[in-house]
């Protein structure tokens, strides 16, 4: 036991109670670590991993088996003694939304005691650093959700902790605002010696921490620096470029298929990225009567962790779908969209919007929190009215004809909205009546939409209780019923973990290389490699429009200088928000 | 921090409570509640349900052909409350009163004359119980107006020998015969509104703090539970005494009900109570952690019984034993018999110490209560 750590656990172990006609649900199973004092100390994992539960037991919120000590301090028994002297961070800051900035401010400093002499420096210093000295007389519940996240800090930030605890600070902020709060968190590191337990499912965020935790179901899978958690990939990494003129995500949906050979399959910057299996030599794979160039590059966390994740779960349970050739894309235009506006009262969510996408490509709508990417996805799904603008979708006048649009369309939302407490087969047979499916024509449909989605032998099981990735499926499953030309996911990924978003995404290259349109949402930008073209929004204003490389090269990519699409996308919205600074005051 | 744990107390108390204060000010939901419902509540109350019954008609069946029977009628007649109308049999009367066309049937026996002249004559009133204020009212002007008949009648020196002429009014009681109540407005009024505000706002607060997630940030600072709750409990305590001031004043200059108890006696009693309403309420919400749940669990647990089992709506005395049980639980069947004696009746000192006592053993049972399932933990 170091005399340095901050957080020390033996053995943790948390059991909720079964649910319901569930079973007990062990989400820590025996956790030990030391986490060190005056550094930045990651825990790692997808959703489920058990890292929430763990920093609400660190802050003394939830009781546990096993021994935890936080700042020398038995924290079960005496949870008090340790919320003195923490801040903690929830994944959903309370900010009350009826106070102003100011108003959450004062609360927490009068709550932590902090003495009205100091307030001044303080309270400039984290206005300073979250850009929210402007809004400080508005409410809460009127900033944007990147804006809240920030107060949130500031509020948790109020005074100088002895232990900061932030639960997935970064989940659904945008990129800028991401980097934003990482700057802020760094800063504070640095200046203060102060020590920070940050839990996060991005894990280039890792990369930035002194130690690495990495969680996956409960259990710790591997410990130590980055460069601890990368090295079981170290050597396995190469790029290759795709053969010319077919998009990267064949490609990678061909290699990801190769589970005796390749580990994990992602594009990148218009190549592959591959690791390969440690036991199969030389270069990833090479196709029958293509050569593909392989260089190695080196590994990242996220390399490391997929290759620890692949061990525990060695194959992917779904069936073999086809092998896509080809795409299906053709310059043919599905959906038009001229001067598109939507307004809320006196806001414009969308502004002036113009793009087109072709029949079976695959198009990526992105932008940060409340840039209009909803209000967009919304509108050409017929769920919303424009205020103005013009709208065709598979031929139909949106505004004259919306439900003959709708019928050519397939939506899966953000959120799951199928009846959990009917079975898949009660749940696909409903909205297939709802579609306007009925008898042999159904049924062959229902059947169909199963094997597709390899949910036969769950066709029984209550949808409330299936497994996250089977939830999404069956989503989609029910999307697809009435075979509509488009399919609309609004942020199909978030919350899923690498090995479901690398499913979900094959299934899409298949989906789209069979004919059907997809508009898709996400906030991983990595995601829009898999687009054919993707736009990207912001304050209702369009500022890219392209294939992803295009959309990089507008960002300023040049062969010396590669970009990433985070890169990317943070450099066009800066640029965009400058130019319209610029127009303001011109 | 080293600072003394009291002045950490107040200083984050004042700050919790200002936080709250703020809260129930702009939430306008909240106000709606608290101060608007409360009007309308008086103004319905007050208005909508007049305790005036004027020119109600009334059908004379006579069966005795005597004048002095007749004459009954004419005492019947009494302009501004009763307005009789003479029917020739019991039968038609019957169907008048099932018709609905006449609030009472009056019937004067065959035997009416003869057994004045003996001193024990009955008339029987027949009353529309469906409404069973209205029908105490109207039985109250018929008994009424017998009596200053048969008074007049001895003025005029036409009774003879004491206890002659008296008229035994025997009366029936229609579709609710057991009604026996009297009904006591501006009292119940004053428990339902601090039900309301009590129980019925605070249940969503400690909820929507659950829903909304603030707890689990505010949980992570030197915050002790009991602050928490008390800085829930300091401004709807001000908002369930605003109510009772509206009450107390409508009472007085809308309603004119006059006040034979003593006011301090009466407020220091609702505010016990309301201390027992802010206590559910506070329970409630930390147990359900979820408004909707939390606003019907608080309906149906505080506001409806306060309203139908504590002795407002029907008389405890007259509901099934099983009924009278579950009022009896209820803290409110205590403040209501309290306040309508104080109002009515005056300061009935054992009654005021024993009801205290009660509301005062509520009120430290589910504020425990409340500090218990209040705790800074979240599984």
């Amino acid at each position: 036991m170091s005399e340095a750590a901050v957080v020390v656990a033996r053995g943790v172990r948390k059991r909720f109670p079964a649910a319901r006609g569930g079973s007990e649900v062990v989400a820590l199973d025996g956790i030990s670590l030391d986490a060190p004092a005056g550094a930045l100390t990651a825990l790692v994992g997808p959703d489920g991993a058990g890292k929430t539960t763990l920093l609400r037991l660190v802050a003394g919120l939830m009781k546990a088996e096993g021994q935890l000590r936080v700042l020398d301090i038995d924290v079960a028994a005496d949870p008090q003694a340790v919320q003195n002297r923490i801040s903690y961070m929830p994944q959903r800051f309370g900010l009350y939304e009826d106070l102003s900035v100011q108003e959450n401010l004062d609360l927490y400093a009068d709550l932590h005691g902090v003495p009205r002499q100091r307030r001044g420096e303080r309270y400039a210093r984290l206005l300073e650093m979250t850009d929210l000295g402007r809004f400080t007389a508005r409410p809460a519940g009127k900033l944007s959700g990147g804006m809240k996240q920030k107060l949130g800090l500031a509020c948790t930030l109020v005074r100088s902790p002895e232990l900061l605890l932030l639960d997935e600070p970064t989940v659904g902020v945008d990129p800028l605002s991401r980097r934003e709060l990482w700057e802020i968190v760094r800063q504070l590191v640095d200046d203060e010696r102060l020590s920070v337990i940050v839990s996060t499912t991005y894990l280039d965020e890792a990369e930035r921490c002194a130690r690495v935790f990495v969680l996956h179901e409960g259990r710790l899978l591997a410990q130590g620096g980055p460069e601890d958690i990368r090295r079981p990939a170290r050597g396995l990494c190469f790029v290759a470029a795709p053969p010319p003129g077919e998009p990267a995500r064949l490609l990678q949906a061909r290699l990801l298929d190769d589970t005796a050979r390749v580990i994990d399959a992602v594009p990148e910057g218009g190549e592959v990225r591959v690791i390969r299996r440690p036991a199969a030599r030389g270069e990833p794979a090479q196709e029958p009567g293509r050569s593909l160039a392989w260089r190695p590059v080196a590994a990242r966390l996220e390399d490391g962790f997929m290759v620890l994740l692949r061990e525990r779960r060695p194959e992917a349970e779904a069936a073999p779908l086809p092998v896509p050739s080809a795409t299906a894309a053709s310059g043919e235009a599905i959906i038009e969209v001229r001067d598109l506006v939507r307004k809320f009262g006196d806001f414009v969510a969308v502004d002036r919007t113009s793009f087109t996408v072709n029949k079976g490509e695959i198009f990526g709508l992105l932008g940060p929190n409340g840039a209009g990417k909803t209000t967009t996805f919304r509108m050409l799904c017929g769920l919303l009215p424009a205020s103005s603008g013009f709208l065709r979708v598979a031929g139909v006048d949106l505004r004259t004809a919306p439900a003959r649009a709708r019928r050519r369309v397939g939506y899966v939302s953000q959120r799951f909205a199928l009846y959990g407490n009917l079975s898949v087969m009660e749940n696909l047979t409903f909205f297939g009546s709802a579609y306007g499916l009925h008898g042999e024509r159904l049924r062959a449909r229902i059947a169909a939409v199963l094997a597709q989605f390899g949910l036969e032998t769950q066709a029984r099981a209550a949808s409330g209780r299936l497994p996250g990735g089977y939830k999404q499926r069956l989503a989609m499953a029910v999307g697809l019923l009435h075979e509509p030309d488009i399919l609309f996911l609004d942020e199909p990924t978030s919350g899923a973990d690498a090995l479901a978003r690398r499913e979900f995404w094959r299934r899409i290259t298949t989906l789209a290389a069979d004919g059907t349109t997809i508009v898709v949402t996400t906030h991983f930008m990595e995601e829009a490699e898999y687009c054919d073209r993707i736009v990207i929004q912001d304050a209702g204003r369009l500022l890219a429009l392209g294939t992803p490389q295009q959309v990089r090269k507008q960002a300023g990519e040049t062969a010396a200088h590669r970009m990433n699409m985070e890169e990317a996308f943070i450099g066009i919205v800066e640029r965009g928000r400058r130019q319209e600074t610029a127009e303001a005051t011109a | 921090m080293s600072e003394s744990r009291s002045g950490g107390f107040w200083r984050r108390l004042v700050s919790l409570t200002r936080k709250e204060v703020r809260q129930l000010l702009r939430d306008r939901a909240n106000l709606m509640m608290g101060i608007a419902l409360p009007i309308v509540l008086i103004l319905i109350f007050g208005y909508g349900l007049s305790l005036d019954v004027r020119n109600a008609p009334v059908a004379v069946v006579l069966d005795d052909a005597s004048p002095v029977a007749r004459d009954v009628v004419a005492g019947l007649s009494t302009p501004g409350y009763l307005a009789p109308r003479v029917v020739g049999s019991a039968h038609e009367a019957y169907a008048l009163m099932r018709a609905r066309e006449v609030d009472a049937a009056v019937l004067v026996p065959a035997d009416f004359s003869r057994r004045l002249a003996a001193g024990d004559a009955q008339v029987q009133v027949l009353l529309q119980g469906a409404d069973a204020s209205r029908a105490t009212m109207i039985r109250g002007y018929v008994a009424g107006a017998l009596a200053s008949w048969s008074q007049k009648r001895a003025d005029r020196g036409e009774a003879a020998g004491p206890g002659a002429g008296r008229v035994q009014v025997v009366d029936r009681m229609w579709f609710n015969a057991a009604n026996d109540s009297t009904w006591y407005l501006v009292p119940g009024l004053i428990v339902l509104i601090m039900t309301l505000v009590g129980a019925f706002l605070t249940a969503l607060v400690m909820a929507r703090e659950w829903e909304r997630g603030t707890l689990e940030s505010l949980f992570v600072t030197p915050v002790r539970p009991v602050e928490v709750l008390l800085a829930k409990i300091i401004p709807y305590f001000c908002v369930g005494m605003i109510g009772l001031a509206l009450c107390l004043a409508a009472a007085a200059f809308l309603f004119h009900v006059p006040m034979y108890g003593s006011l301090p006696v009466l407020l220091f009693s609702a505010m016990l109570y309301l201390l027992v309403a802010l206590g559910i309420g506070l329970v409630i919400s930390s147990v359900t952690r979820n408004q909707f749940l939390a606003s019907q669990v608080a309906l149906i647990a505080s506001f409806l019984p306060a309203l139908m089992l504590s002795g407002f709506m029907f008389d405890l005395r007259n509901v099934p034993t099983a009924i009278r049980v579950i009022g009896q639980i209820l803290p409110a069947t205590y403040f209501m018999e309290l306040i309508k004696s104080l109002f009515l009746a005056g300061n009935n000192w054992p009654l005021v110490a024993r009801n205290c006592a009660i509301l005062a053993a509520y009120a430290v049972v589910l504020l425990g209560v409340a500090r218990l399932v209040t705790r800074k933990r979240l599984d």
